[in-house]
């Protein structure tokens, strides 16, 4: 074999991988004869990645739309749709809470969700304007390591973990979508200047993790007392082994504290989607009572929110958190990713 | 990110021996040589400018970003936070690595430690093990590790194969006259040490201290899961926040004025004494220090730094893998990672060792200021961590090139950018060792000159660009940072599967995509060792 040939086949190596990898990387594009006969969306998906391949796979195996799905999480996603604006390859934004629905609700990108699945939602768990609905639901607690803490010593209301008292006491994933969720229910129901002190004081007082479940194994392997989650990494954890929470309990703050917060996570369908029928039928089918079961039924614990599908029995029911009230579309992002930036918490 | 040996300092390091064959470069070219150099050049010229985007992506945000913004975001404690944990990092992290580095490869190389071939590739090994899943195999061991000082343990017990490679290199090829004449003027083995030996490693020094220094700002997987904080996962927490907001771009910009201070720290560090053998007659080779009362404590520190570097992490690995039994091999997960982990692993090394080819052939047969600046630009690059380089693709594709975004060829052109110099430094001294002269004669013998330089000097070259590229493959199969911001939509490798498993503290369904990597590197691993060597002994 001459040299010549040994350059050729570099530079076909190079561009056949570079042509299979753009293929099975970018399945969606034009791929408009698949076995149901819809075609392709890709998802854009802030959700757990197993909660919505767990939906994904049902809706494929129920319609033969095939879904291509971009993991990432809730505020990077709603970022990026806003940059790509009409060319954004998404057809549908999945998120875990609602702030980064509202962020792309306001920039214009979203198309109106289909009545029929609107009304498998109750007006709770949706904006008014019907840009995008909730898919799911969850709830903030305080996870404790049983071992140190006893019931009646915990917190009142999540505001009193800025009392000095709880420096070096708990941990939280300010990173992590979820907890910017938290504090933008505080912002909305206790205003900014209480917002500020509170994330000042928690950057003192607070022991900084890399995740919820991070945070959560720290407290049952007595890392720190306490932890501000949500409540499905305990449940979650519960089902399978128990390794990361055998020596945690839950505490719900309830009361409407800002810390009963109950985040919805949202589904919209872009503007932009070149496939909007196909979009349109995920959303439905994810509110629908197939995709609601899997909420009931599945590994992930997050509360049902449609088709009067119930949430799983393991769970506190949805209606005894007394949750503060809280308008989704009035959680704003922006603001609290720059008060906690302030802060130095990012 | 992953271990690149042959950026900048361990190219020089372990390049030494390379000497440039004797005339190319000092008289005119044959004919033809002058009429292809100009597009070459052109080409060349297109790659340097392309490969300083990152660092011209950094300066156009930082103006964009305005200068009241900029300095309240860069000015501000977390910063302060930031660059405090990183100087501690490397104050701690370099000298550890140094004194382990070299100290191993004089134990192996110059005393006469039993079992020395294999201590050997023992202390390379740990270079086949990614950062990440180190810090995965501690956490399992250790789950309460976070912070300075195990961030120090993780970076040192990864990255001090980078200054042990070249430093073995360099001391199995010592002229031992040198050290004779000091001893017999009456110095001590350690004065001869310390005042004969240690000068002439410097480079060998310098060059794996500034690796093991860009790795600590370019590594994120590793610090992330010990919660340690440095500017690259400060950027990283900020693009999960705000995709590429300005807060994450001015951590960017001081994160790579970082990296340019430690380029220019490292040059003046360099020196300018030589040490070349300029005496006729071949080299003796270097004589073996008997180790005697101090030979036990010697193969227990060893014993002791392989279990650390490399038990420790593969036992947990093993371990998860044997607790997860067999619902871990998801065969639809897994299979799928795998085929698109070798994918752009072939093409990415494919491409890395074709761009590399107009700079590697001006670099040899055109050595001039305009060659040297050209090498400037690409030394610069090759110290842009990956995070740096994904922020910079993503924002320029989804503005300027719509057509490129989200596709395959953009995390291909970032792999291109971020390892060219592996591929270059193996190519430059592939092309310096075969002879022109050969090219010529064939040339003289009626071979018209393009295919006579198909035909001789790449077929000569061939094996050095194949080594080039397999160095290429090994650090984009590890590569975590620049893969998680520009992987095509439903990509995923073996890299960000590990990752999305373990940041849901899924330890045992990562098992098999850490096990995987490291079977993948084990091997490219040897090779690099080889080459060393190899290049070190011309």
């Amino acid at each position: 074999m001459t040299s010549r040939s040994h350059l050729t086949i570099g530079v076909a190596i190079a561009t056949a991988g570079a042509l299979a990898l753009t293929a099975c990387g970018s399945g969606s594009s034009a791929d408009g004869g698949s076995a149901g006969g819809s075609g392709s969306i890709t998802v854009y998906n802030a959700q757990h990645e197993s909660l919505t391949q767990e939906w994904v796979d049902a809706f494929t195996k129920q319609t033969g739309i095939k879904v291509t799905v971009r993991n990432g999480s809730d505020t990077e996603l709603s970022n990026q749709l806003m940059q790509e604006g009409a060319a954004s390859p998404a057809d549908v934004f999945l998120t875990e809470n609602s702030p980064a629905m509202t962020q792309v609700e306001n920039a214009g990108l979203f198309a109106d969700v289909d009545n029929a699945t609107l009304d498998q939602v109750p007006a709770e768990f949706r904006p008014s304007t019907g840009k995008w609905t909730g898919i799911a639901a969850r709830s903030t607690v305080l996870v404790y390591d049983k071992r140190k803490v006893q019931p009646n010593q915990l917190p009142a209301s999540m505001l009193d973990l800025a009392k000095p008292e709880w420096k070096g006491r708990w941990a939280a994933s300010p990173s992590g979508a979820d907890f910017q969720a938290i504090v933008s229910a505080l912002l909305e129901l206790k205003g900014e200047a209480v917002t500020k002190d509170w994330l000042t004081a928690m950057k003192t007082n607070a022991k900084v993790y890399k995740g919820n479940s991070t945070a959560m194994k720290a407290v049952n392997s007595g890392e720190v007392e306490t932890a501000l989650i949500y409540h499905y990494y305990y449940y979650g954890d519960q089902a399978k082994t128990g390794e990361n929470s055998a020596n945690v309990g839950t505490h719900y703050f309830k009361n409407e504290d800002p810390g009963a917060f109950v985040s919805v996570s949202g589904g919209g369908v872009l503007k932009s989607s070149k496939n909007a029928a196909a979009a349109q039928s995920l959303l439905k089918f994810i509110t629908g009572k197939t995709g609601q079961e899997v909420l009931q039924k599945g590994t992930s614990f997050e509360y049902a929110v449609g088709s009067d599908v119930p949430s799983n029995a393991a769970l506190v029911p949805l209606k005894d958190l007394q949750a503060p009230k809280v308008d989704p579309a009035k959680l704003n992002s922006a603001t609290v990713t720059d008060l906690m930036t302030q802060a130095g918490l990012l | 990110m992953t271990t690149d040996l042959t950026a900048p300092g361990a190219h020089r390091a372990t390049d030494t021996g390379t000497a440039p064959t004797p005339g190319p470069g000092t008289r005119p070219g044959p004919a033809s040589g002058r009429r292809r150099p100009p597009v070459l050049a052109v080409i060349a010229v297109l790659i340097a400018l392309f490969s300083l985007m990152p660092l011209g992506y950094v300066v156009a945000m930082t103006v964009a970003t305005g200068w009241d913004t900029a300095v309240a975001l860069i000015f501000r404690a977390r910063v302060g936070e930031l660059l405090l944990n990183t100087i501690l990092l490397m104050v701690l992290s370099v000298p550890l690595c140094l004194v382990l580095g070299v100290g191993g490869a004089w134990l192996v190389e110059r005393t006469q430690l039993r079992g020395s071939r294999f201590w050997a590739l023992a202390l390379a090994a740990p270079l086949a093990i990614p950062a990440f899943v180190n810090s995965y195999g501690w956490v399992s061991a250790v789950p309460s590790l976070a912070g300075l000082w195990s961030g120090v343990l993780i970076s040192v017990l990864s990255y001090f194969p980078l200054v042990y490679i070249p430093a073995a290199a360099t001391l199995s090829r010592l002229d031992p006259s040198l050290e004779e004449s000091a001893a017999a003027l009456g110095l001590g083995p350690w004065q001869v040490f310390r005042r004969v030996v240690l000068p002439q490693l410097r480079l060998a020094m310098t060059g794996g201290a500034l690796l093991v220094g860009l790795h600590l700002l370019a590594e994120y997987g590793a610090f992330a899961m010990i919660r340690f904080d440095t500017f690259t996962t400060a950027i990283m927490v900020q693009y999960q926040s705000t995709f590429n907001g300005a807060a994450g771009n001015m951590l960017a910009s001081v994160l790579v004025v970082l990296c340019l201070l430690l380029l220019v720290a490292e040059v003046r560090s360099r020196g300018t004494a030589r040490y070349a053998r300029v005496g006729s007659g071949g080299q003796a080779a270097p004589g073996r220090m008997p180790l005697r009362r101090l030979h036990v404590p010697a193969q227990l520190a060893l014993l002791l730094l392989v279990v650390l570097a490399v038990g420790v992490p593969m036992w947990f690995v093993v371990r998860w893998v044997v607790l997860g039994g067999s619902a871990i091999w998801a065969p639809d997960e897994l299979v799928p990672a795998l085929v698109q982990t070798l994918l752009y692993g072939v093409a990415g090394a494919a491409a890395t060792t074709l761009v590399a080819f107009p700079m590697a052939f001006l670099a040899v047969r055109r050595p001039s200021w305009f060659t040297r600046s050209l090498e400037l630009s690409n030394y610069v690059t090759s110290s842009m961590p990956g995070i740096v380089v994904g922020l910079a693709f993503v924002t320029v594709s989804i503005r300027f090139l719509p057509g490129v975004y989200q596709t395959a060829f953009v995390l291909v052109a970032a792999y291109v950018l971020l390892f060219l110099p592996r591929a270059l430094v193996s190519l430059r001294s592939g092309l310096a060792q075969a002879p022109r002269e050969l090219e010529e004669a064939a040339q003289a013998l009626g071979v018209p000159p393009l295919l006579a330089f198909a035909k001789v000097t790449l077929r000569l070259a061939a094996p050095a660009a194949a080594g080039g590229a397999a160095l290429v493959f090994l650090a984009i199969v590890n590569e975590l940072t620049a893969t998680l911001l520009l992987s095509p939509n439903g990509t995923r490798t073996l890299a960000t599967e590990f990752w999305a498993k373990s940041s849901e503290i899924d330890y045992a369904g990562a098992a098999p995509y850490a096990l995987l990597m490291v079977v993948l590197s084990a091997p490219m691993t040897y090779l690099l060792f080889q080459q060393s060597k190899k290049a070190a002994g011309q």
